[in-house]
């Protein structure tokens, strides 16, 4: 038998299935497309108080404008006003009240984009302001929660910490983050016949698109299909907000019977939609002489915004991630959702992991400043080890690739020879002080929640063996189709170019989950293997009949189907289903096995696995001004049997410059009315080409496939090495502490702004480490 | 008001009348010619995701008014591959991954074409990363965008040496 294999298949490099169209302009998204003959142009008008009541709306002047086709508000929904993806009543168009600035109260669709954006000018509001609670504070005082607050508890942490040898309590704060994805958000909602609706979206969640546009339309969810091909990027922003933009649109179009292209502009964009929730942490500590956490007792507050949206989940994950890769034998974490009046803060790569794993940080420098440690001594003690390595919430952490990679960090980053490099460059350097710190994660793999861990796919053979790839996850630029492809390939062993993807639709996959938690490749991947092995059982059965075996003995093979000497090509064999009268098409689905969470105690085992990762930080700052640069980070990651190393190393960096954003120099800032002032990339910092560490080493694991049948062996990739970017901010804390000691360093707060390094170098001013109070007085 | 506007896009001669003197080249490729490989991340100059090449510079198209454009040659992320062959940066930004959602793809590519034309692209990273830090890449494929750039320049210089047509 030829053991040719393809060449192809997965594991492989394969480049991105769209990188020839991407490189000429040819890649088609939403706004790209060819407009239908009479499409209307959709526009929003928002609010522009914090907490109000409306008393007057007057439209009339909007209405007469030029090109204005339509205008509707809460009052002129056909269905439900309500754009909730998990709780009720979070409505669309704000009816009487307002509860953010940029808050939606009417849509409007004209024969133009500009016509439809200057009659948007010409509304009229009177507004009765309300009191506005803006801050996480503020909220938490008043005890205004939009889910209730959770609870995760093992042991006893009161006792545990009393009994302690040391004792100490602290605070942090992390800030939130857009998404700023290149393409604003962005639908075209076509009107079909018998009330039908088809749905262009810039969208990670089509089902959930299709579910809402069908609740505002007062339609079944069969009316309605959603279809996504790629978006300019997403990173959790169009997961459940991407339902807003495309519930407008449909609504315009059912109302005027014309398509309509909603495009947010970018100011509109960042004002109407949500991001990262801000965070802050109160917490006591007690442990031991060698740094040893013995109790912890935390608070993790989160900025929910006005609704709640998707923050239980966030929070949910956020407790889950406390404990990153350190074993804490008596724990209690409380989460607290906070209800404020600013936008609905939504999921974003990480979905509170990366808060919870920013608060832990805060208790391991804190402990190591007490002791007079250094703090990758006081990290290390902590880890998790054989028999204690069990989480707070009761799941085993299985495999355990921490000690490994940091292992091997030590060589690859050269840490021994540096360390000294770095303290005689700061004991000679009047004004740059520099730091490198080690830093390893964990990362609990399928959402929280067990129901959303299921996933389906639809394969097609055609009879000249070319193959049609449809499954429910959506393409953001993480290279989900081509992992997918690969796998299809391997499966039929045929060449990947023989594999179409096709853009994700609604009416082709049903019910399916967010793509998020980095769960795309985990699960739409086992989807289409099933469908795959579907169809090649019944073509081994063909070609048993015709070469006389066994179906089992059946062999699938760089392009040919074998059985014992003989063998017919992929295509031939394709062509002889057909004659023979077998089905060349079917679906796969898959739910993910093994895995349970009780949310009312806070414990199971929610997670298939863990991704591991571990990296090497360099840090600089200039004491005079603030600034900092991140010289060098050498990484090492644990994606299992990677599907697509590329791939892989191409999300472990843009995920960690993402991180390295958010915890170094976005900074999203309210002015005491509530107002946004960061909506526009003028205002609003993300990293650039000059940000990126000059020195940037990436390595994934080797030899370390998953221990778990995951789809050949691999492990999710999306979000796990956007954690890794918490040691920029651990850097440059490290860096300020050499400058002016750890009492000074603890007072940095994130993001580790040049604003916010100048002051943690003064102490803090007020010499106080509540970083939220101190940001509320400067800004409020 | 219409106003006509000539100008040459990838080579080919357009004669365009406006009817509004605001619209934008950004506004004007997209819209109006079918130019939909320039991208609109912000409009307002500050992602550079619709950079263009005008009269041997790189350019915000958002920022540019088409009426100003009279007489301009004007090269888009359409006009750079000649057939089937891709220019030297398309082709290494495909191999060294230097993008993900690719949404910002034209106007990165089109960034480092300019900064390649100006000479200022070099063999240096650091003169590289300070020419590209106009274009926002959200994905962060910065590391690939980087060593895409110094590896076409280095093989249009190559082909120049050698004589090669470019």
């Amino acid at each position: 038998m030829n053991a040719r294999v393809i060449a192809s298949g997965v594991h492989q490099s394969a480049i991105h299935d769209s990188a020839a169209r991407h490189v000429q302009g040819s890649a088609l998204y939403i706004d790209d497309m060819k407009e239908p003959e009479g499409l209307l142009h959709g526009w929003v008008i928002l609010s522009d108080r914090a907490h109000a009541r409306i008393l007057m709306l007057d439209l009339s002047s909007v209405e007469a404008a030029e090109g204005v086709v339509c205008v509707m508000t809460a009052r002129d929904i056909p269905g439900l006003n309500d754009a909730g993806p998990i709780m009720k009543g979070e409505v669309l168009l704000a009816d009487q009240i307002v509860e953010h600035e940029g808050q939606a109260i009417a849509i409007i669709a004209a024969r133009s984009f500009a016509q439809a954006r200057d009659a948007a000018k010409l509304v009229r509001v009177t507004y009765e302001d309300l009191p506005a609670y803006l801050t996480i504070e503020a909220a938490l005082q008043a005890e205004r929660f939009v889910v209730a607050p959770l609870h995760m508890q093992r042991g006893d942490a009161a006792r545990a910490i009393a009994e302690a040898p040391h004792c100490l309590s602290g605070e942090t704060s992390a800030g939130g983050q857009d998404h700023f994805y290149l393409e604003t958000q962005i639908a075209v909602a076509t009107p079909q016949e018998n009330g039908e609706m088809h749905i262009f979206s810039s969208t990670q969640h089509p089902t959930e698109v299709q579910h809402i546009a069908a609740r505002l339309l007062a339609r079944p969810y069969a009316a309605i299909t959603v279809e996504v091909r790629r978006m300019g990027g997403a990173f959790g922003g169009k997961e459940s907000h991407a339902s807003l933009i495309a519930g407008m649109a449909a609504l315009l179009a059912a109302r005027c019977g014309e398509p309509v292209k909603l495009r947010l502009s970018r100011d509109v964009d960042m004002l109407l939609t949500g991001k990262r929730h801000d965070t802050l942490a109160r917490f006591s500590v007690g442990f031991d002489d060698a740094g040893r956490i013995l109790g912890l007792d935390m608070m993790i507050a989160l900025r929910a915004g006005h609704v709640a949206d998707l923050s239980g989940p966030v929070l949910t994950r956020a407790l889950c991630h406390v404990d990153n890769v350190y074993w804490l034998p008596n724990v209690k974490v409380s989460g607290y959702a906070c209800k404020t009046n600013t936008v609905s803060n939504t999921a974003f790569r990480g979905f509170g992991g990366p808060q919870g794993m920013f608060a832990i940080e805060a208790v391991i420098v804190r402990i190591a400043e007490r002791l007079g440690l250094s703090s990758e001594a006081v990290r290390q003690i902590n880890h998790y080890g054989p028999g204690q390595d069990t989480t707070p919430y009761g799941q085993s952490i299985g495999e355990n690739n921490t000690p490994r990679l940091l292992e091997e960090l030590k060589t690859a980053a050269d840490i021994a020879r540096r360390r000294g490099e770095i303290a005689q460059f700061n004991a000679s350097h009047p004004y740059i002080k520099k730091a490198l710190v080690t830093y390893a994660v964990k990362f609990g793999i399928s959402f929280n929640l067990p129901s959303l861990n299921q996933a389906g796919a639809l394969l097609h053979v055609y009879t000249d063996g070319s193959v049609h790839l449809n499954h429910g996850g959506t393409e953001m630029g993480q290279g989900l189709y081509v992992k997918v492809a690969q796998i299809v390939a391997s499966c039929f062993q045929i060449e990947r170019e023989h594999v179409h993807i096709s853009s994700t639709r609604t009416d082709k996959i049903p019910n399916t989950s967010a793509t998020a938690a980095s769960s795309g490749s985990d699960i739409n991947g086992m989807a289409a293997k099933a469908a795959a092995d579907i169809i090649k059982s019944r073509m081994a059965a063909i070609a048993a009949a015709k070469f006389g075996g066994a179906a089992d003995d059946v062999v699938f093979s760089g392009g040919y189907v074998y059985l014992g000497n003989r063998s017919i090509s992929f295509p031939d064999l394709a062509q002889l289903c057909w004659a023979e009268r077998v089905s060349l098409s079917a679906t796969g689905y898959y739910r993910t096995p093994d895995i349970h969470f009780d949310q009312a105690s806070m414990t199971g085992s929610p997670f298939y696995y863990f991704s591991y990762g571990a990296c090497a930080t360099e840090a600089a700052i200039d004491i005079l001004t603030g600034e900092n640069r991140i010289l060098r980070v050498d990484i090492i990651h644990d994606t299992g049997a990677s599907l697509n190393p590329a791939v892989d190393i191409g999300q472990i960096e843009g995920g960690f410059v993402q991180g390295q954003g958010w915890m170094t120099m976005e900074e999203l800032v309210w002015d005491q009315a509530g107002r946004l002032r960061t909506h526009a990339p003028s205002t609003y910092k993300i990293p650039t080409s000059r940000d990126v560490p000059p020195i940037f080493n990436t390595h994934l694991l080797a030899d370390a496939p998953n221990a778990k049948p995951t789809i050949f062996r691999s492990k999710a990739i999306g979000e796990p090495p956007f954690t890794l970017a918490i040691s920029c901010f651990l850097a440059i804390q490290e860096a300020v502490a050499a400058a002016a000691g750890w009492p000074a360093a603890l007072t940095l707060c994130a993001p580790a702004t040049p604003e916010a390094i100048l002051r943690a170098l003064g102490g803090g001013k007020e010499g106080s480490a509540f970083c939220e109070q101190k940001a509320a007085k400067k800004l409020f | 008001m219409n106003k006509s506007v000539n100008l040459s896009i990838n080579g080919t001669r357009h004669a365009v009348t406006l009817d509004d003197p605001r619209v934008t080249l950004l506004d004007l490729l997209r819209e109006r010619l079918d130019l939909t490989g320039t991208k609109k991340g912000c409009d307002r100059g500050q992602c550079g995701a619709c950079t263009i090449i005008l009269n041997g510079r790189r350019v915000n198209s958002c920022l540019t008014l088409a009426v100003s454009c009279g007489g301009a040659e004007i090269l888009t992320i359409e006009g750079l591959a000649q057939g089937d062959v891709l220019h030297p940066v398309q082709a290494a930004f495909i191999e060294h991954d230097a993008f993900q959602c690719g949404f910002c793809t034209p106007g990165q590519i089109m960034s480092a074409v300019g900064l390649i034309m100006e000479g200022q692209a070099g063999d240096d990273e650091e003169r590289i990363r300070e020419g590209m830090s106009g274009n926002l890449c959200r994905c962060g494929a910065y590391a690939g965008i980087t060593q895409a750039v110094r590896q076409a320049q280095a093989r249009m210089n190559e082909r120049e040496r050698t004589g090669e047509a470019a």
